[in-house]
């Protein structure tokens, strides 16, 4: 049985060979035809959001054209327009305000607390991380509505700063349990040698633990920023007027005037309000993907 | 004799008292566990009066009338059971969520084995560029899509009619209006199931499938006996996960249609703001977000029991 195992002809293996390579090169082919085939779907909204901002209010409502390409030639009017005759503008300041506010909160507090569980270690902490990572399951449309009559009571109602008050329960709970996680990787041996040369807990955290873990860092603030800038319920539950409203809302509802659809004009406010996640996101990819997966890989 | 001797230890002990007071705050404060349990404070007061209070408030606040005078018990919840449009929420709530979480389940497996397909070079252009969708703020995408879906301009039924099939009303018949937006979910969801399946495929050891292949396994007997449980546990820690955030889904429903036509499409999420922060009735949108908590309890204590084993698996 094994010699004639052995002994098999030479010119059948090589056709086997031969055919184990086809069979790859068959693979690598349809594996690119599905890929591209999902990568039209996947692309199909962005790509339209795009044609649309470019037309005319003449061609976007007439339809007598292929809407899938510009025909009617180029025009940035949308984004003048939207840029000089709406709110769109405010929505961005008052976005950006809340957006650096809550990111720099959610960072010194997930940093300080993931430190502090991941390292050193007291009564009730690893009972205090479990309920950390529960917290970042309770999902913002079971709060919404307990949190109006907080936030009403507070006297941040229609104020973005009430943005700044209820956004870190989105993202303080995720980055911390990513924190934890990486300051954990940090080897043992760094804290000793720096406690040896006579370093506080807080010199320890700022001169050894940051650095290191920047990754990290830079992921958890990716994340804060991403879930901060696109936020949605919230908003649309506790503020109104227009001078506070942040961009998600504002442009979905706001730039809708008197049931006429501006439609270019809207993909023009969707496409700039999307841009700064996705410059992000084109300039630190890894970085974002490595926060994406790191809730679920490391425990 | 005692009152003396009391009297003339009094002063003393006092002072040591007083200086080993202080002493022992400063001591406090040095101590390990005391910087660690500051350190968790600001965490601790975000959790306890941003979550778990709302939480545990919000359970008090269905239980009173709409203008939050008088106490009702379960009257908010039994109104709601009586109600076929309630019912509906429940019925529409769980076929979005299941259905959407199984087609993006699907579509993340296929794409991400068709990217570890490819050589390492271009692995990264295509995964950087299916997840675009991910990226996107889900507000912004989903104006996008309504606009696909436009009823008059829509521009899927401007090459349907090109081939000469029927418009379809995206958004204004009830059965397709739920594949719409169980559609879109699919599209912003599948990229995060890829970016997951893709990591996980990656730490399985490249020897078990050359160990296979030695054996004569075929690719379907390799996903089955050796892919398929090495990422058990990632594939079920991502559909819980998913389970959770596409049932508690808002954006997606409250653009496109806002629960309707004829209320077909309303989620908890939607119909917890219709009542609430739309009509006024704070506990009756209370009590209908509540019923949402069940499920996402259940879901959550298997995701945890997941990550705890896999944390252990990994070291």
């Amino acid at each position: 049985m094994s010699t004639a195992a052995v002994s098999v002809p030479t010119t059948r293996a090589v056709s086997l060979v031969g055919s184990l390579r086809r069979n790859r090169r068959w693979a690598l082919i349809t594996s690119y035809v599905f890929l591209v085939l999902f990568a039209i779907f996947f692309l199909i909204p962005p790509y339209y959001m795009i044609v649309t901002s470019l037309k005319s209010d003449a061609e976007v409502a007439h339809m007598a054209t292929n809407p899938w390409i510009v025909a009617d030639g180029f025009t940035l009017d949308q984004f003048r327009i939207l840029f000089t005759q709406t709110d769109f503008l405010i929505f961005f300041k008052n976005t950006v305000i809340v957006t650096v506010c809550v990111v720099c909160i959610t960072m010194v507090v997930s940093i300080l607390a993931a430190f502090s569980l991941g390292r050193m270690r007291f009564w009730g902490s690893s009972i205090l991380a479990t309920g950390i990572f529960l917290t970042y399951l309770v999902p913002d449309t079971l709060l919404f509505i307990p949190l109006f009559q907080i936030v009403k009571a507070i006297g941040l109602l229609n104020s973005y700063w009430g943005m700044v008050l209820v956004y870190p329960t989105l993202t303080v709970p995720f980055c911390t349990w990513i924190m934890i996680g990486y300051f954990q990787s940090i080897p043992k041996e760094l804290d000793e040698a720096a406690l040896i040369d006579g370093a506080g807990h807080m010199q320890m955290l700022l001169k050894i633990f940051i650095p290191v873990a920047l990754p990290g860092i830079i992921a958890a603030t990716i994340f804060a920023f991403t879930v901060s800038w696109a936020a949605f319920v919230y908003p649309m539950a506790f503020l109104y007027s227009s001078d506070q409203q942040v961009l998600t809302v504002g442009t979905v509802t706001s730039l809708i005037r008197a049931d006429v659809y501006k439609w270019g004009m809207l993909m023009a406010g969707a496409l700039t309000a999307a841009a700064p996640p996705l410059v992000i996101y084109a300039f630190l990819m890894d970085y974002y993907i490595a926060g994406l997966t790191a809730g679920a890989t490391k425990g | 004799m005692a009152d003396t001797v009391h009297s003339s230890w009094v002063p003393r002990l006092q002072g040591a008292r007083a200086a080993s007071a202080k002493f022992g705050f400063q001591r406090f404060m040095r101590r390990r566990s005391t910087i660690a349990i500051l350190m968790c404070l600001p965490l601790i007061l975000i959790i306890v009066c941003l979550v778990v209070y709302p939480a545990f408030y919000s359970i008090w606040l269905s239980m009173l009338n709409k203008s939050q005078t008088r106490f009702i018990g379960l009257g908010n919840f039994s109104y709601l059971l009586s109600r076929d449009v309630f019912w509906m929420v429940v019925q529409q709530s769980a076929i979005f969520a299941i259905s959407a979480v199984f087609f993006k389940a699907i579509i993340g497996l296929i794409t991400a084995h068709l990217i570890n397909n490819l050589p390492t070079k271009g692995q990264r252009k295509w995964r950087g560029m299916l997840l675009v969708p991910w990226v996107i703020p889900l507000a912004l995408s989903s104006l996008g899509w309504w606009w696909l879906f436009d009823p008059t301009h829509s521009a899927f039924n401007w090459v349907l009619t090109q081939f000469g099939f029927n418009e379809i009303p995206w958004l204004s018949a009830p059965g397709w209006a739920r594949f719409s937006v169980i559609l879109v979910n699919v599209w912003y969801g599948a990229p995060f199931f890829l970016i997951m399946y893709l990591a996980a495929l990656k730490s399985v050891p490249d020897q078990l499938y050359e160990a296979a292949s030695i054996d004569g396994a075929n690719a379907w007997q390799k996903f089955v006996h050796i892919t398929l449980p090495m990422m058990r546990n990632i594939i079920s820690i991502t559909v819980l996960f998913s389970l959770i955030v596409t049932f508690a889904n808002f954006d997606i429903v409250q653009i496109m249609t806002a629960g309707g036509p004829r209320n077909t499409t309303h989620v908890f999420a939607t119909y917890a703001f219709l009542l609430g922060i739309r009509s006024g009735d704070l506990p009756l949108g209370a009590a209908t977000s509540l019923f949402m908590f069940p499920i996402l309890a259940i879901a959550a204590i298997f995701i945890l029991r997941g990550v705890r084993k896999r944390g252990r698996e990994i070291g």
